[in-house]
């Protein structure tokens, strides 16, 4: 059964359209790469799986379960089953590193203090960030900012993990360490949407991949065809493109 | 300039002492009712404000009427217009009562805005991450966006502060015996205008110079801890 299902869904910012009757459908347990230009809209999928922007038409099934937007309910168990490493990495700016990590669980899920913290620290150190725990956001690198966030998102033990753009401001050492964190979940089940612009790791991480282009799915398919044989000009354009850099 | 100091000593007096540090206190006490109430009911309102949904428009309302209403109306006629309104609903209450009331209207007001100034002044991101993990509205302002807009709160909160100070002396207007009613009262007694004055000149200083050097610690100190 699909675990994520989007049916042409619209979504605008003010009077601009940034999607446009995207149709995405994720099983459980699958990891979904989505690629395409900057300002295609891949960042916005993310943030309507959030329910951090309501879609104008069309409609979310997360489980089987049709989500009302205006429901504030509704965007509680979307927000439940999901956990997102967004672009810009969006710590929190007052927290430490393992605050960071630590307080979601303990506010929001009620969870014992003295169990997330043994979680948060084996996350952070998973990461290779043990070192930082103290550490406020603006006293760490962009790559390492990028790493509490993931370990944050992890932390929150979601059945859906939405990922932007992880691996973006890490250096090829860490995106290796980072691609097996991801590996390790892929096999345990997680499923994922991944945003990225890592070809290379788009192609070996995703049983499927989404080519977006204004705001539109162009072409779905296994990395394969997608990277070597794409049906679409367009596609054929942006991965030749890409991959010839 | 001897004048002066005979004159200051013989105002001296342990009943004239007694009666400037009751106007005092009741200067220190609305003040305080105006700038801790007024903070807390300012928060409120600027919670309220920053509320969605169908169900709370009467609250977002509400809050906006209120804040932008008594920020406009000048102080003296907001005391005007509770002094009627106590009069007018029949209540027989103290002129310090009205004065409470008044101080507490408008600081509600002013601090309203400087918090909802200040909490929309921490960068949306940091709102939408909480949102993604499910904070409530107040966890996440809790949490995540006062510990980051101190820094911009305080300063004009503690201007306001010292203004409100000064301010409350319209309270006397209305017969409430505060500090600068009690500079009218030596003046008439006798005393020129310097030294009546003089001595509560002083006294506002007094109460005004402590808090604002707290209001520059506490911006110090908070400055060095994170923002962005
Ligand atoms: N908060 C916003 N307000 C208005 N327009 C926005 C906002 N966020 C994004 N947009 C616009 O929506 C479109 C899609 O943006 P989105 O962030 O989804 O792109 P993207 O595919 O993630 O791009 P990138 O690869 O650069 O991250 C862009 O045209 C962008 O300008
Ligand atoms: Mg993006």
């Amino acid at each position: 059964m699909a675990h994520l299902e989007l049916d042409k869904v619209s979504a605008a910012y003010g009077k601009l359209r940034v999607l446009d009757g995207i149709e995405l459908s994720v099983a459980k347990g699958e990891t979904v790469g989505l690629i395409g230009p900057s300002g295609s809209g891949k960042s916005t999928i993310l943030r309507v799986l959030t329910g951090l922007l309501k879609p104008e038409t069309g409609s979310v099934r997360v489980a089987g379960e049709t989500i009302n937007f205006d429901k504030p309910a509704d965007i509680r168990t979307l927000r439940n089953r999901t956990a997102i490493v967004f672009q810009q990495y969006n710590l929190f700016q007052n927290l430490t590193v393992l605050e960071n990590v630590m307080i979601a669980p303990i506010k929001v899920h009620g969870r014992k203090r003295s169990e997330v913290q043994a979680e948060a620290e084996n996350l952070l150190e998973k990461v290779g960030l043990a070192n930082k725990l103290e550490s406020y956001p603006d006293q760490l690198s962009g790559g390492q900012q990028q790493r509490v966030a993931i370990a944050r998102g992890l932390c929150l033990k979601p059945e859906i993990l939405l990922l932007d753009e992880v691996t973006a401001a890490l250096d090829p050492e860490l995106v290796s360490e980072v691609l097996d964190t991801i590996r390790e979940l892929a096999a345990e089940g997680m499923t994922m949407v991944i945003v990225s612009h890592e070809m290379g790791f788009i192609r070996e991480i995703s049983a499927r991949v989404a080519f977006m282009a204004d705001g539109k799915v162009v072409e779905l398919g296994a990395p394969a065809d997608i990277f070597d044989a794409p049906n679409q000009d367009r596609t054929r354009d942006f991965v030749g493109k890409i991959l010839r850099h | 300039m001897g004048g002066f100091f005979s004159e200051l000593a013989s105002l001296a007096t342990y009943h004239n002492i007694v009666f400037l540090a009751k106007g005092a206190l009741t200067t220190i006490a609305l003040s305080a009712f105006g700038c801790i109430l007024g903070g807390l009911f300012g928060t409120l309102l600027a919670v309220a404000r920053l509320t969605s949904g169908w169900l709370s428009w009467p609250l977002r309302a509400f809050a906006l009427v209120f804040t932008e209403f008594f920020r406009r109306v000048p102080f003296l006629v907001t005391l005007m217009l509770c002094f009627f309104a106590f009069q007018f609903g029949g209540f027989d209450v103290s002129t310090l009562t009205v004065g409470c009331v008044t101080v507490v209207l408008i600081g509600t007001a002013f601090l309203a805005e400087i918090v909802r100034a200040g909490l929309q002044s921490v960068h949306p991101n940091q709102w939408h991450a909480a949102a993604a993990m499910n904070f409530t509205l107040l966890q996440t302002i809790r949490y995540v966006i006062l510990p980051q807009a101190w820094t911009v709160i305080l300063p004009p909160a503690f201007g306001f502060f010292i203004l409100f100070i000064k301010d409350s002396a319209l309270a006397s207007q209305i017969g409430v015996v505060e500090l600068t009613y009690v500079g009218k009262v030596f003046n008439n007694r006798g005393f020129s205008a310097g030294v009546s004055f003089g001595v509560i000149l002083l006294a506002y200083f007094m109460l005004s110079y402590p808090l604002s050097r707290l209001g520059a610690k506490l911006e110090k100190k908070l400055g060095t801890s994170r923002t962005r």
